[in-house]
């Protein structure tokens, strides 16, 4: 039988070779730069754990994981709630008394952002958004600085990011709810348990596997999230916006300072995977 | 079940929502064919009086916007074949030959998926110039396509570790061999789920910008998200020309959404049944 399965390992060859260039020894070499001091020319300079305690001190470091703890609850924690409880209406609510078209015309609506690269998502906001000439503020005859004003700024990229991000729980939690008997609903129902009893009785429950999923790899964007940063607000004004990628950004390519910003990507990769393991036990232990 | 005036005001509801979500759309491409004059005096809400179609052409025009879209095409289009053939190939191995150790590849495959593209960035931006590839495609496309293929090797693997058996044993026994086998069998009837990996990786890559940002730095090479990122907050983008441009982000991606919907639902069911 290990004769039958050596020649396998072939068909693997050219993967782990270019696995091994393009992701683990640049992930490597990322850890190794963060105990160093380097600009990104000449020889890096070894300081040992100087940079992550630098970053300990560093108050930007803590307010751009706080401006992702915001982005979790914008990107992952709203969406979930609010697309369990769209899919489920436009599922056993809209669907049965309004048809399947309906329903499905909704669900594509609500999905259409997610389509968009996320800079492009960007663009359209950052147009709406625009102080002077911008859409929003003509509509509500504001003269509001949603993106300029560091008390606001955070929270219209959240605001953004729902809107974005809210397809997708909506499309995956719609296709798990055809998983789930209809039986269960019909029961219930005969015993006379209305929608809200049923909605969390029976379909939250049931669609558990999915809702994990959609958790784990919408907070996963959160922490990754760069593009509309990028766009929008540069981190800005001042750091009201930062988050760790952009921070990180910043340090290799505008401040030359590529020890620091190893040590930010890669606390940031170990809090992603620390994230993913976690996720992955309970959900283990749940089923 | 009796329906009161209740089922009206959810419907309403939803609808409503089904509105905010799509305003931005209609209210980029409303005033991506007003005139900027009109813009002026009007503003964004009203409708446009007449088709102006200036903005949008100039605005192809000075960033070269077809050319941008061939870049995009390239790069996504390339990452997308390649991925799904190292895919298809680490599967056969890891689903099919089920080498050993072929739980730490894929556990392997999944964290190199993963992780932050921050933490691998200036390593491959360094490594990038010392080999030559700096702001060219390649880079771009040798990247993805390691990242794309190691998402399709996690799929791809629990789809054909259900591949029927008897066939292959069926093939050997006709004489053919292993390369045979996989693209002759094993392709053919794993045909709906590569094509819904092509069309992933595909989407997935043109939309990707942190390291396209990085890597093609020169107007030649720019893919559409980030030259319309870049441009964003140019001087010479006005009211008008900004939601051009949003215009022509948005197109190919809703595009792309229409052409590829039916292929995906097809391919998404197809892969719930197995």
């Amino acid at each position: 039988m290990r004769a039958r399965t050596k020649g396998y390992w072939w068909y693997l060859a050219p993967s782990l070779v270019l696995f091994l260039a393009v992701i683990v020894a640049p992930f490597l070499m990322n850890v190794a730069t963060s105990f160093t001091r380097w600009s990104g020319v000449g020889t890096p300079r070894w300081v040992g754990l100087d940079n992550y305690t630098r970053l300990l001190d560093d108050e930007r470091f803590w307010q751009s994981f706080q401006h992702n703890v915001g982005l979790i609850v914008a990107m992952a924690i709203v969406p979930t709630a609010l697309g369990l409880l769209l899919a489920a209406v436009l599922f056993d609510y809209i669907g049965r008394r309004f048809g399947a078209r309906t329903a499905a015309a909704l669900r594509a609506t609500y999905y259409l952002p997610q389509v968009l690269p996320v800079a492009v998502a960007g663009v359209v906001w950052g147009w709406m958004l625009h102080p002077s000439y911008g859409a929003v503020n003509q509509i509500f005859g504001l003269r509001l600085n949603w993106l300029g004003d560091p008390d606001l700024a955070l929270a219209t990229v959240m605001a953004i990011m729902v809107w974005f991000q809210l397809g997708y729980p909506v499309v995956i939690f719609m296709a798990g709810l055809q998983r789930v008997d209809p039986a269960l609903h019909e029961a219930a129902e005969i015993d006379g348990a209305s929608w809200w009893r049923r909605f969390w009785h029976i379909t939250i429950p049931q669609i558990r596997p999915e809702t994990f999923v959609v958790l784990l790899t919408c907070t996963i964007a959160a922490l990754k999230v760069f593009g509309p940063i990028y766009v929008l607000t540069r981190g800005g004004p001042g750091n009201a916006t930062m988050v760790p990628s952009y921070f990180s950004y910043l340090s290799f390519f505008q401040k030359s300072n590529v020890g620091y910003g190893s040590a930010i990507a890669t606390v940031l990769a170990l809090i992603i995977i620390v994230v993913t393991f976690l996720f992955l036990r309970v959900q283990e232990r749940e089923s | 079940m009796r329906a009161g005036p209740g089922r009206w005001a959810v419907l309403a509801a939803l609808v409503v929502l089904a509105a905010v979500m799509l305003f931005p759309f209609l209210i980029v491409a409303v005033n991506a064919v007003k005139s900027p004059a009109e813009y002026g005096a009007e503003g964004p809400l009203s409708l446009p009086g007449e088709l102006y179609l200036q903005g949008i052409a100039d605005f192809w025009k000075r960033v070269d916007f077809g050319g941008k879209l061939w870049n995009s095409l390239v790069i996504s289009g390339s990452v997308a074949v390649l991925a799904v053939v190292l895919s298809v190939l680490n599967a056969y191995a890891l689903g099919i030959g089920r080498v050993r150790g072929r739980l730490w590849i894929l556990v392997l495959f999944l964290v190199g998926n993963t992780l932050p593209q921050e933490a691998l960035a200036y390593p491959l931006y360094y490594l990038s110039k010392e080999v030559g590839l700096y702001d060219s495609k390649l880079s771009v496309i040798i990247v993805f396509t390691a990242i794309q293929a190691a998402f399709g090797t996690y799929l791809l693997s629990a789809v054909l570790g259900q591949f029927p058996r008897e066939i292959l044993e069926a093939a050997a026994i006709d004489g053919a061999g292993r390369f045979r086998a996989l693209w002759r069998i094993v392709v053919p009837i794993s045909r709906p789920t590569i094509n819904v990996l092509l069309i992933f990786f595909f989407i997935w890559t043109w939309n990707e910008f942190f390291l396209p940002l990085i890597f093609l730095i020169s107007n030649d090479n720019q893919t559409v998200p980030v030259a319309l990122g870049v441009l964003q907050g140019e001087k010479y983008m006005d009211a008008t020309m900004s939601s051009a441009s949003a215009l022509l982000g948005i197109v190919p991606a809703v595009a792309f959404f229409l052409i590829f919907q039916r292929t995906l639902t097809r391919g998404v069911t197809v892969g719930a049944v197995k």
